[in-house]
């Protein structure tokens, strides 16, 4: 009788506990290959073209979108109690602590990180890594540290432009749309926000993201299995663990700011 | 070799960092208010008996004008607020002059104001305020109405 649910949990917890460790294994391998010369410029300058380039026009349009909605339901809020001057604070407030940073995590998620786990995954199926390893040169670090680099390096960049598009669109709906003085909108977007507390704490985080996406999704990569159903199965993982994780992050990055 | 596609992507990857980068420059900087806009530097200190809901970087007013921010709020020996603001160099004020605490509003942020005097002296760097007005709480004034004082001198 070795297969009493006690068992079975057993199991699925040790299990747990040496995929967490093979994953800061990984991520260990992936901060060596980082200082480890030769440095992979072009490489690396590559994989912020796909990660960060062609993520630009999602990122912009997504931003200026959730700034809409932001300024129209902050508005029909704010107005119930006679403080619609503070719009500015309510859309920028809200865009720099949370949803700039978390917004554009999930959506780098889907369109960076899902790509750069399917395609180290076909390459894991079709023996390219192999190749390298071949001609002695490590995937690691040839394949998986530019990726992993890149899609850290990104992330506050496109947070950063999410945020700067999101309060021009609170602004036009504010200011273009339901008449709000445009002058106080900027006047309490800029008396509200503060360096450390908001801005510093909005690049910390995506930051953050863009590491654990970086690790998650290149790790998935490389221990996918190498067949079709493992590469698709390994995208999903990939896009679902770091969707949990960022969001976890998110909560304890918030509340040890201690704000 | 015609222009290669590398260097076309390589002067694309520049255009995105700086932009973005500019970006992060305009959050922290104009938005985050880490800039030396409206030069302060020229710091002076008052202190009150109580400084209600005042906090680092509330502003700093003369005849409602923006010239400068609270830099640092601590406890002197005496337990009082000791409150350092750091002002715009180029204001001339008299020794008389006075510091009070104002709030924007019935309920709005709390901020200093500052009242010049009539003196030919001014106030020379990291010197202290003469008088001061603390901040005037509504709860006290509410409590003072109720006990029938509202005239008394506390």
């Amino acid at each position: 009788m070795t297969d009493t649910p006690i068992h079975r949990l057993g199991r699925f917890g040790s299990s747990w506990i040496v995929g967490l460790g093979r994953i800061a294994n990984f991520a260990g391998g992936i901060v060596l290959a980082i200082v480890r010369p030769p440095w992979r410029v072009q490489r690396v300058v590559r994989a912020v073209y796909d990660a960060g380039v062609l993520s630009v026009a999602l990122i912009c349009g997504a931003g200026f979108a959730v700034g809409m909605v932001l300024g129209l339901q902050g508005y029909t809020t704010l107005v119930r109690f006679g403080a619609q001057e503070s719009l500015g604070a309510v859309v920028g407030l809200v865009l720099i602590r949370e949803l700039g940073p978390v917004v554009t995590g999930l959506l780098v998620i889907g369109r960076a990180g899902s790509a750069t786990t399917a395609e180290i995954g076909a390459m894991v199926s079709t023996q390219q890594l192999d190749g390298l390893r071949m001609m002695s040169i490590d995937p690691m670090h040839f394949v998986v540290m530019p990726k992993a680099l890149a899609l850290a390096f990104v992330m506050p960049l496109l947070s950063s432009l999410f945020i700067v598009f999101g309060v021009f669109g609170g602004y036009v709906v504010g200011v273009e749309l339901v008449g709000l003085d445009g002058g106080s909108y900027m006047a309490s977007l800029e008396n509200a926000v503060g360096f450390r507390d908001d801005v510093l704490q909005s690049l910390v985080k995506s930051a953050v993201f863009g590491a654990l996406l970086g690790v998650i999704a290149t790790y998935r990569g490389f221990t996918s299995p190498g067949n079709a159903m493992g590469v698709s199965r390994s995208t999903t993982s990939a896009v679902v663990t770091t969707s949990v994780w960022l969001l976890l992050a998110d909560y304890v990055i918030t509340a040890f700011w201690g704000v | 070799m015609k222009t290669s596609t590398a260097a076309v992507r390589d002067f694309v990857v520049g255009v995105f960092v700086l932009a973005s980068l500019l970006a992060v420059a305009y959050l922290s900087a104009s938005l985050g208010g880490l800039s030396y806009k409206g030069a302060g530097g020229f710091e002076l200190v008052a202190i009150f008996d109580d400084i209600g809901g005042l906090s680092q970087r509330s502003p700093v007013k003369i005849s409602g004008v923006k010239v400068g921010q609270v830099k640092a709020i601590q406890l002197d020996e005496d337990l009082r607020a000791r409150v350092a603001l750091d002002l715009d160099p180029s204001l001339e004020l008299p020794i008389d002059s006075s510091a009070s605490i104002r709030t924007a509003g019935l309920l709005g942020d709390q901020f200093v104001s500052l009242e010049p005097g009539a003196e030919d002296q001014l106030l020379g760097p990291g010197e202290t305020f003469t008088y001061t007005e603390s901040a005037l709480s509504l709860d006290k004034l509410v409590g003072r109405l109720v006990h029938g004082d509202a005239f008394g001198d506390d």
